[in-house]
């Protein structure tokens, strides 16, 4: 109980840090933009571009010069049908090609299907609407990468059980089996109930998904380093599926407590009725922010720090290499964290999830026991 | 509509919290295909032989802990055993020790008898000696006194006078019954 009522605590700073940085961000903005032509380092835009998703993967240097991996374009368009190219057509936003621009990170349709500079293309709105970008941008490509390295681990060591069975773990089985013994026995088992098995699948997909993920976050370089939990489309997806599963395996019992309560008076039930209802749609919700804004702010503050070696090096170099002790000293601290936290966030949402189908397929409910689900609910978010 | 391509305002902070189509699309296909394929392969697999090592630890220290239970039942069962034996032994040893006391008395008093008797038969026969020996003495005292007597009434007799000194005495009795 103790340490979720500290993580809830973390959470606050963080979405606190996540407010500030997009205001700071918003208002630094303002001002590069006054004094537009000279170059100075724009820690709120560098922070945002490092933490959204991308359509090449950007390594070093700015903007004419930058170095970056090209990834590929997959543009559905109605009329136009499926495009495919690599995003080194675009160059950088400054060119059109097969009739689509890079504009701001986001695909946009233009009148002009022939090369040109991106200035004389003129977008078409119409166009745009109809199109869909299924792209393989930065969190796609580490996404992929994710999930080969799932497929790989899971795979080799299902297959380690097969060889070896009835003998003492090896290798990564030992790295695997604590987790998996863990969220079967701390997860799935008190959460769910005695019909846990059908769900061990999911949570446990879903547990080492997260983490996976999380931990390759905070890997700086390809193909780690992209923001992938900490995307809202990627939590909205697990947040979505876990909202299916329980609306799916829900039986009477849930839905009689959502829409008439139990031995509530009717007086009573008009409120609790609605309250209930949105409670239906404020969990996965809730799943979804925790998740992306716990990760967003743990790279928002990793790279603040690093920021902050570029701002006071501009004033003077020597600043800039005084502050970057500091600032590294930060950031090993803050990245000691985000492996906790890494684990902790992968841990909130599987036992979360559990929780949910818990509820969904309880078949007789004690009072005493709601009570003690919606404190603990209460205190993790 | 159209508008002519000009560089954006920022909007991207705020575009953090709009999730993107693209992203969805491939999330959901990537995550159901890996939920499938580790539910399918892996999972059961892993869980599978789990759970089978869990049952075969918990077999091995249950049948551990029947073998502790065995071993101080046969322990236990050895013990009383010995107890036995040994009491047997003190057992044997105290009758044999009772037998032996038993038999020395017997003996002793069969030895008492049997001097006793030996001691009874002897006197017995030292008393019938001497009763014997007395009775001959007797015997030969009577006939010595016979002889005597008769030697001395032989002299006595020898001569008138005292024969009828005799008769007058034996005559005065007679006449006084």
């Amino acid at each position: 109980m103790a340490q979720r009522t500290q993580n809830a605590g973390l959470m606050k700073l963080k979405l606190i840090g996540l407010i500030l940085c997009l205001f700071a961000g918003t208002s630094v903005f303002a001002e590069g933009e006054a004094e537009a032509g000279a170059e100075k380092f724009d820690a709120g835009k560098t922070i945002v571009e490092h933490i959204s998703d991308s359509h090449d993967w950007h390594i070093l240097g700015k903007e004419p010069h930058a170095v970056s991996v090209p990834l590929p374009i997959i543009v559905y368009n109605k009329e136009r049908g499926l495009s495919m190219f690599m995003s080194s057509r675009f160059e950088h936003g400054h060119k059109a090609y097969a009739g689509y621009v890079l504009r701001e990170n986001k695909i946009e349709a233009v009148n002009e299907l022939e090369e040109i500079p991106a200035e004389q293309a003129t977008v078409s709105e119409e166009l745009t609407a109809a199109t869909y970008d299924i792209s393989i941008t930065k969190n796609v490509f580490s996404l992929l990468v994710s999930i080969v390295i799932m497929l790989w681990m899971f795979m080799s060591v299902a297959k380690s059980y097969g060889r070896r069975q009835g003998q003492a773990p090896k290798g990564m089985q030992s790295l695997i089996e604590p987790l998996v013994v863990f969220v079967r026995d701390e997860i799935a088992k008190p959460s769910i109930g005695k019909k846990y098995e059908k769900y061990m699948p999911y949570l446990l997909t879903v547990f080492f998904f997260i983490w996976i993920n999380n931990l390759l976050g905070l890997i700086p370089i390809i193909p780690g380093g992209a923001n992938v939990t900490g995307n809202i489309a990627v939590t909205m997806t697990l947040a979505i599926i876990t909202f299916l599963i329980t609306t799916f395996s829900a039986n009477k019992n849930y839905w009689q407590h959502v829409f008439a309560m139990p031995g509530v008076p009717v007086g009573v039930l008009v409120l609790l009725t609605p309250i209930e209802i949105l409670g239906v749609v404020l969990r996965p919700f809730v799943l979804m922010i925790r998740l992306f804004a716990n990760i967003t702010a743990g790279h928002i503050i990793a790279l603040s720090f690093f920021s902050l070696i570029f701002i006071f090096g501009e004033m003077s170099t020597g600043l800039g290499f005084g502050v970057s002790v500091l600032s590294v000293a930060f950031v090993v601290f803050m990245s000691m964290l985000e492996l906790l936290v890494a684990f902790l966030q992968a841990f909130v949402f599987t036992l979360l999830s559990a929780i949910y189908f818990g509820a969904a397929i309880e078949e007789h409910h004690h009072d005493h026991e709601h009570g003690d689900a919606h404190v603990e609910e209460a205190l993790l978010i | 509509m159209e508008r002519v391509y000009t560089k954006g305002k920022n909007t991207k902070a705020m575009e953090l919290i709009k999730p993107e189509i693209g992203l969805i699309f491939w999330m959901t296909v990537s995550f159901l295909a890996v939920l499938f394929i580790l539910g399918k392969f892996a999972w059961p697999v892993i869980l599978k032989s789990l759970r089978e090592r869990e049952e075969s630890i918990a077999n091995a220290l249950n049948s551990a802990q029947k073998a502790k239970e065995e071993m101080a039942a046969l322990k236990s069962d050895n013990e009383k055993l010995i107890m036995q034996a040994r009491a047997e032994r003190d057992a044997l040893l105290k009758e044999a020790r009772d037998t032996k006391d038993a038999i020395i008395a017997e003996s002793k008093n069969k030895a008492q008898a049997e001097a006793n008797k030996i001691m009874a038969a002897a006197r017995e026969s030292i008393n019938n000696e001497k009763n014997a020996a007395i009775n001959e003495l007797k015997n030969q005292v009577a006939a010595m006194s016979i002889e005597i007597a008769e030697k001395i009434l032989r002299h006595e007799l020898a001569n008138d006078d005292k024969q009828k000194t005799l008769m007058d005495g034996l005559m005065k009795d007679i006449n006084l019954n």
